[in-house]
């Protein structure tokens, strides 16, 4: 019974998504574009943390080198859209892989500082290597050509480039979902529960710990291939630390333990942005004491919280 | 004086700088079993207390060097006491998740206090200028006093932790807390205490480093990343091991800025990968592994 209802409520939330450019402003086409694609963003940071059980501060890396592959092959190569999201989602596997490499073998405490480490290493690189990257202008002055395979789509038209963006949104989500749900996933989760005794069972912990930080860089990369013809730049911001807090935030905010907890503290956190940064500057002081106020009195997130309550009701 | 010795004096005021820092950074970690992610911005709020005492209040040097840190520790104490006390009982995952929030709550205060512009400090007279060093060219006075108030601290530090009865509750409290606990210590009180002893050490980093260091909103940024570095290398909780990395990363700094400035931005990083490798635990570290 609740399962249907809350079925029911996914398709209407999605039926909704879909008719969004022929009722809403051009206004909200750009917010809700925004909160699908850092929505996929937490929602790969969550593979990781939420299932996995290793929290990554370092998470931005693999957004932000998606955005900058995206960026850098329209500008110079003017390849097709799809194929730069292809490069991206490389470039971020590839980059989660090195930089998992190091990470995934040692305890919670190292892994959190490696991976914020790395991090600002990536973040350093973009910013100093000017010949390359143009430094901390970043890449600007690319556009949009074909999407490829064929399809005719405008994709400077904010509502056509909002559909794209939803279809790749929801397929990327429902691949997380089925990944959280096989085989695979239900040893991530039992990783996080017990390391020991999955590696008791004969299991090497560390090739899924690392294939799952992988996995996580692959989607952060589609994220920010995604992201990049949206901002129209790709700038080393997107490599700092405090970008890496965003994903951290967002599946707090929304709930580690269900797989939608994510998008809903995405959807929360860019309307609070939209809201709060319309009155001050300090937005990321906000943002550090609801991180610190739900950490402490509210772990499982407003999604989580709610839906904890309203399974357990009769 | 060569230009390997002048490399050579950098790398010991680089690096002994980055152990005051880093071994707070040990220190807290060892007791409370939490990595400080706010430690880089405590050295941050030392700097900027530094200079607001010393250019806005009309303070001298000597004085500031002494209130400066022991404001930072009396703001330690009331974050220990109202945010990271809902979370010693709980997973290792939410206290790292606590102290970032306060990573990101520190660092914008300061922006909206101090302004995101550069501010600069100067040295007090006695240590300005430069002195001849072995009979060759100058050298700063103020980087020589950092290498002094680097050497007092290491001094003191290992005279607090080998002779004295606080030392030892301390060593107690990082063994094994439930056990010192049932011998009568208070181990709340050393909780709190080792909480603003850390910070404490990261402020006097941060009001020394004030003088000769550009004091701007990202300069926890990088001594944050430093200090993990460091611990990294040296193997987490391991007082000799914040030494070792300590200096190590000074030496990549000290020659890596004089002989190959084109990549010296990534030497320590290619050094913490080359440890991982070979000894993920660092240099003098045990037991770390998942």
């Amino acid at each position: 019974m609740k399962q249907t209802i809350l079925l029911g409520a996914l398709l209407v939330a999605l039926i909704g998504l879909v008719a969004l450019p022929w009722f809403a402003p051009y206004f909200y086409i750009f917010i809700v574009t925004e909160i699908l694609i850092m929505g996929l963003f937490a929602a790969s940071f969550n593979l990781v943390f939420g299932y996995t059980g290793m929290l990554s501060f370092g998470h931005a890396a693999f957004f932000g080198v998606g955005c900058y592959a995206t960026a850098m092959t329209l500008l110079h190569l003017k390849w097709p859209f799809l194929y730069c999201l292809v490069l991206s989602v490389g470039a971020g596997a590839l980059l989660a892989l090195v930089i998992g490499f190091f990470s995934v073998r040692l305890n919670e405490v190292y892994f959190a500082m490696l991976t914020l480490a790395f991090g600002m290493m990536v973040f350093s690189v973009a910013h100093h290597w000017r010949s390359v990257t143009n430094g901390s202008d970043g890449i600007a002055g690319f556009t949009l050509g074909d999407f490829g395979l064929g399809l005719d789509l405008t994709l400077g038209n904010p509502a056509v480039y909002y559909h794209v963006v939803l279809v790749f949104v929801v397929v990327a989500a429902a691949v997380l979902y089925l990944i959280g749900r096989s085989s695979f996933g239900m040893i991530l989760q039992a990783i996080r529960q017990n390391p020991e005794r999955v590696a008791f069972c004969g299991l090497n912990v560390r090739s899924y710990r690392l294939a799952a930080f992988t996995l996580g860089g692959a989607f952060a990369g589609l994220a920010g291939g995604l992201m990049a013809p949206f901002l129209r730049v790709a700038s080393p911001e997107m490599l700092h630390w405090s970008t890496s807090a965003e994903p951290v935030l967002m599946s707090i905010l929304g709930g580690t333990g269900y797989f939608l907890g994510p998008f809903v503290g995405s959807a929360m956190f860019i309307l609070l942005e939209t809201w709060i940064t319309s009155i001050t500057q300090a937005w990321m002081l906000f943002l550090g004491i609801v991180l610190a106020l739900m950490v402490m009195f509210f772990r499982r997130g407003l999604l989580g919280t709610f839906l904890d309550w309203w399974l357990e009701r009769k | 004086m060569s230009g390997f010795g002048a490399a050579l004096l950098n790398s010991l005021d680089i690096g002994l700088l980055l152990f005051v820092i880093a071994v707070g950074l040990n220190i807290v970690f060892g007791v409370l079993n939490v990595i400080n992610f706010a430690h880089g911005a405590l050295y941050m709020l030392g700097a900027y207390l530094a200079y607001t005492l010393i250019n806005l209040v009309g303070l001298s040097f000597w004085p500031t060097l002494l209130l400066a840190p022991l404001g930072v520790a009396a703001v330690a104490v009331l974050i220990d006491r109202l945010v990271l006390r809902f979370i010693y009982q709980r997973d290792v995952a939410d206290s790292l998740l606590l102290t970032f929030a306060l990573l990101l709550i520190i660092n914008e205060s300061v922006r909206s206090i101090w302004g995101s512009g550069i501010h600069v400090v100067e040295p007090p007279p006695i240590l300005q200028g430069t002195v001849r060093v072995f009979g060759g060219p100058s050298y700063p006075i103020y980087s020589l006093f950092v290498i002094l108030v680097g050497l007092l601290l290491l001094a003191g530090l290992w005279y607090l932790f080998n002779r004295t009865r606080v030392g030892r509750i301390m060593r107690a409290a990082a063994l094994d807390r439930d056990m010192a606990e049932a011998l009568g210590i208070n181990t709340k009180r050393v909780v709190t205490g080792v909480f603003a002893f850390g910070a404490w050490l990261a402020a006097v980093g941060g009001a020394v480093a004030a003088p000769m260091r550009a004091i701007d909103p990202g300069m926890g940024d990088k001594i944050i990343i430093e200090s993990f570095i460091v611990v990294v290398i040296g193997g987490l909780g391991s007082f000799p091991g914040a030494l070792i990395g300590a200096l190590a990363l000074g030496l990549m700094h000290g020659f890596g800025g004089r002989y190959m400035p084109e990549i010296n931005m990534l030497l320590p990083f290619v050094g913490m990968a080359l440890v991982l490798l070979f000894k993920p635990t660092g240099i003098m570290g045990k037991g770390a592994t998942a």
